[in-house]
């Protein structure tokens, strides 16, 4: 396939020369993008169907159970609380993959901020304004995990360090601590069990008046919206992707380097300390060793379905985020593990991949079907004819 | 299977060769015949479809339609190991060799027959295609280690490797010494005499004329004239060359055809102007060394001087420290020692958005590696180097007005041709790219420019008019350093052309008379004659 490019390489763009249409039109591109976003989740619920057929199961009735779950009578509101974490860790991913930067170190980033959150906030919210505390709280995790990744992020921007294995590296180191801390220093004194203390309800962050929505999720929306202006209206945004689709270029062009990658991290950390703050002060009101919910791994497939734009990822985790609620009382009125609806999150993944290598195909004007198999499909029609 | 081909029937016969891209027809109904004896040189130029059609020869490409005839019989080539099979080998422009190993590794690479490696076997072969080809060559020296020269005869032997009598040969020339092109030219006159078929690639005519027994003229995906070899004996060069140019450009024959790549000869120092006597130095380098990058070499100690209104030319056979040169120059790399002076001030330390407010530019050979973004559009690639400066930006915020605006202008003045100041760069030609970076880099007051390989692989159009805006340039008080691997081209622009050879530079000369002569000595330089010797 390599071999081909670079033959039609100087001579396919002469259409360009010779003021020829282009390719594709902004209607079909919008199509194109839709069907590649689309389609491999339907693909994912078929074969998850089948698989829920072959195990015995109606999947009519599952998928059904997920809609009742996660949307009907109120629990659409539920959904909408999970969205909150998962949207800013879709953020913070998002800034720094846009700039081909994969800071993977996520869950440690998001349970060290989360275990500081838990640790301080029944102090701070007992002796300083609920507003000034809540505030102060949420800065302190971004701060947290904005500092994890600064040793990948110097190393990277300094030495070209390969940030992937810094960023994990630091993510188990996080993760233990957070356990050490949650054990030691933070460690309600009041129950034998390795938590925190719990914060009093009404301390918590604020429903929005008339649900079950706490503010949390709102924080989550602004800052998916302060995302995208920054990364698509702004010259920052404009340096961040010039980093991520030529690196030589930025060079060139006279970016530098060095302050945009360690720029990038430490928002993309702050982002993802954000989340963990959202979560904590918002829904669950404590920490416990042990409990590491890793929503980083689970929404990176929707920030790749998402073309890294920050818009798009939110409608498809407001999807998982209804598979995730209703998926619960699904499966357990299906009596099947929890974990199936990971199962569903892989085949999403694989298909992505595939549809993406068709993509791949159609760009270099190739048809969707590969030659052979485009024969093999034909044949039999084909010798029908003939006969 | 070596056997000469004389009895009349074309090694290789293409009929009605047809290859479709989208939106192109790079192919259109083209006839062929290579027969064995003869060098047929391919003229065009980019984009009339020479490149698809060695890649439909070589097994690369499959034709939508038209038959291939090997000795007479209609052979399918599927892939570029069964172009191999029935005797095609090809030359890449560019070496393949894998620059770690030796010559004799990197010549068992593709002899994968049998399992065990069969070293005094391939040495003896090496041997053989070595005297068959008159050339010397070290079987243990590592490829990283060979001239450019020695690693196309290399990459020819390795194309021989296993008795093709088919030989591609793409722009074969475009990396070598003059005296290099003289030796490739013995080395063609023996396999002509074993009776190989040769394509020889090129858009320099006196090349064609000088070497080809056979040309064939492709316009526009089409076969639009050919030249038998009795009249390319008999007719005279100067009325080969009209006929040429006409056949090649058709309406356009008259604009381009001063370009010195359609002379019937080296052209030299034809439109030179010297610089006002005692103008000042504009651009200085003091003693600079700087690191190289892979394979390619840095500089070492470089002094050099550019005046006002002056061209500078750079010679030298490419991977002797251009980049590294052009880069110290624009700030991209740090020299280990030494000083670079920008109007008589130490700009060494500066970075590189500094040096471009300053007016120097950097026109990078690398267009479409370095030069744009691919995914941005064009209007955004124009002001690259203005990120975040008004009126382009304000606040941090886009104008997207004023940089349509703007760029909408850049692009009538520097004809480019795109569909709009939207489309997205990467799907622009190479010409096209070229005119986005030139400019970017001409606007906004430029006063020192250094270009690194303007025009290499642009159409001889678009080549003329990158030469006529580096004559503007200097025209109007501004100076340029003009890095070239294409000495027709310094010798055409450049009133004074230093030659760098293995990172050093060997030597200043003024354009002129025997000019070409005598940077081809200082390219080849004392470490190269050595090795030739």
């Amino acid at each position: 396939m390599t071999t081909t490019r670079t033959i039609v390489g100087p001579e396919a763009p002469l259409a360009a020369d010779l003021h020829l249409p282009t390719k594709y039109g902004r209607a079909e591109h919008v199509l194109d993008i839709l069907i590649r976003s689309i389609v491999p989740i339907l693909l994912a619920l078929v074969a998850g169907g089948l698989l829920l057929l072959a195990l015995g199961h109606n999947p009519l009735i599952f998928y059904r159970d997920i809609w009742r779950g996660g949307v009907e009578s109120g629990s659409w509101q539920d959904s909408a609380i999970r969205m909150a974490p998962f949207l800013l860790i879709a953020a913070g991913l998002t800034v720094i993959f846009r700039a081909n930067i994969w800071n993977l170190g996520y869950n440690g980033q998001f349970l060290l901020a989360a275990a500081l959150v838990s640790g301080y906030a029944p102090a701070l919210v007992g002796d300083l304004p609920l507003w000034f505390a809540t505030v102060l709280l949420f800065l302190l995790a971004g701060a947290t995990a904005a500092l994890w990744t600064l040793v990948p992020a110097v190393l990277k921007a300094r030495y070209g360090t390969n940030e992937i294995i810094t960023t994990l590296m630091m993510s188990f180191i996080a993760i233990d601590l957070a356990s050490i801390l949650i054990k030691g220093p933070f460690h309600d004194p009041t129950t034998p069990l390795p938590q925190t203390e719990v914060i009093p309800l009404e301390k918590m962050l604020p429903s929005i008046p008339g649900t079950r929505i706490h503010v949390g999720v709102l924080v989550a929306f602004a800052a998916v919206l302060v995302v995208h202006f920054v990364l698509t209206r702004t010259s920052w945004g404009l340096r961040i992707q010039i980093l991520g689709a030529n690196p030589r270029a930025a060079r060139h062009v006279g970016i530098k380097l060095p302050r945009l990658i360690i720029v990038a991290f430490l928002t993309s950390g702050f982002l993802i300390g954000l989340a963990a703050a959202a979560d904590i002060l918002g829904l669950w009101g404590y920490i416990r060793t042990g409990w590491n919910p890793a929503y980083g791994d689970t929404i990176i497939p929707f920030v790749f379905l998402a073309r890294l734009n920050m818009l798009a990822v939110v409608p498809f985790i407001a999807f998982f985020s209804i598979l995730s609620t209703g998926g619960d009382l699904a499966a357990q009125q299906a009596g099947l593990p929890t974990d199936f609806l990971l199962v569903l999150v892989g085949l999403i993944l694989l298909f992505m991949t595939v549809i993406e290598y068709l993509g791949r195909r159609r760009e270099l004007g190739e048809s969707y079907l590969s030659p052979g198999l485009r024969q093999a499909l034909r044949a039999p029609i084909l010798r029908r004819r003939e006969a | 299977m070596n056997a000469p081909n004389d009895t009349g029937v074309p090694i290789v016969q293409l009929v009605g060769i047809t290859k479709r891209f989208p939106g192109v027809l790079a192919n259109d109904r083209i006839d062929l015949a290579l027969h064995g004896g003869e060098v047929h040189c391919l003229l065009g130029e980019n984009g009339a479809g020479k490149s698809t059609l060695i890649g439909i020869l070589s097994g690369l490409l499959r034709p939508d339609a038209g038959t291939i005839l090997i000795d007479g019989v209609e052979t399918t080539i599927a892939s570029p190991r069964a172009a191999l099979e029935i005797g095609v080998g090809t030359v890449p422009q560019h070496s393949a060799l894998i620059p770690a190993l030796t010559v004799l590794q990197n010549l068992m690479l593709g002899d994968n027959r049998r399992l065990r490696l069969d070293a005094t076997g391939a040495r003896q072969r090496l041997g053989e295609l070595a005297d068959l080809l008159g050339v010397e060559v070290d079987p243990d020296t590592k490829a990283i280690d060979l001239s450019l020269g020695n690693q196309q005869q290399v990459e020819i032997i390795k194309a021989l490797w296993r008795g093709s009598r088919v030989l591609i040969l793409d722009e074969p020339t475009s990396m070598l010494t003059p005296q290099g092109v003289e030796e490739l030219g013995k080395v063609l006159a023996r396999l002509k005499e074993r009776g190989h078929a040769i394509i020889f690639i090129t858009h320099k005519l006196h090349e064609a004329l000088s070497l080809g027994d056979r040309i064939s003229i492709l316009r526009q995906g089409r076969l639009v004239g050919a030249i038998e070899p009795d009249s390319l004996r008999s007719a005279s060069a100067e009325d080969l060359r009209a006929e040429i140019v006409r056949t090649m450009f058709g309406e356009a024959a008259r604009a381009v055809s001063d370009a010195p790549e359609l002379q019937e000869e080296v052209v030299e120092g034809l439109h030179v102007e010297p610089p006002a006597v005692g103008a000042d130095t504009v651009l200085e380098l003091q003693h600079v060394t700087a690191p190289g990058e892979g394979a390619e070499l840095g500089i070492d100690d470089v002094s050099l001087e550019l005046k006002e209104g002056e061209i500078l030319g750079v010679a030298g056979v490419d991977g002797n420290g251009q980049r590294s040169l052009a880069e110290v120059i624009a700030g991209q790399r740090t020299p280990a020692r030494g000083d670079v002076l920008l109007y008589g001030a130490r700009v060494t330390r500066l970075p590189v958005a500094s040096r471009q407010k300053l007016g120097l530019r950097y026109v990078t050979d690398d267009r479409i590696g370095e030069g744009i973004v691919g995914p941005l559009p064009v209007g955004l690639n124009l002001f690259l180097k203005r990120i975040g400066q008004r009126p382009f930006w304000r606040h941090g915020r886009l104008q997207r007005a004023a940089v349509n605006r703007r760029a909408a202008e850049l692009v009538r003045e520097f004809d480019v041709r795109t569909p709009s100041v939207s489309t997205r760069a990467a799907t622009l030609s190479g010409g096209n790219i070229q005119k986005v970076l030139l400019a970017r880099e001409l606007s906004f007051d430029p006063k020192v420019v250094v270009f690194h390989k303007p025009t290499y692989g642009l159409d001889v159009r678009t080549t003329g008019t990158v030469r006529e805006l580096i004559r503007g340039l200097a025209g109007g008080g501004g100076s340029a350093l003009v890095v070239s691997t294409d000495l027709d081209e310094l010798l055409e622009v450049c009133d004074r052309i230093a030659v760098l050879s293995r990172g050093r530079l060997v030597g200043v000369v003024g354009n002129g008379q025997g000019a070409a002569e005598e940077v081809g000595r200082l390219m080849l330089g004392e470490s190269d004659a050595e090795r030739a010797a």
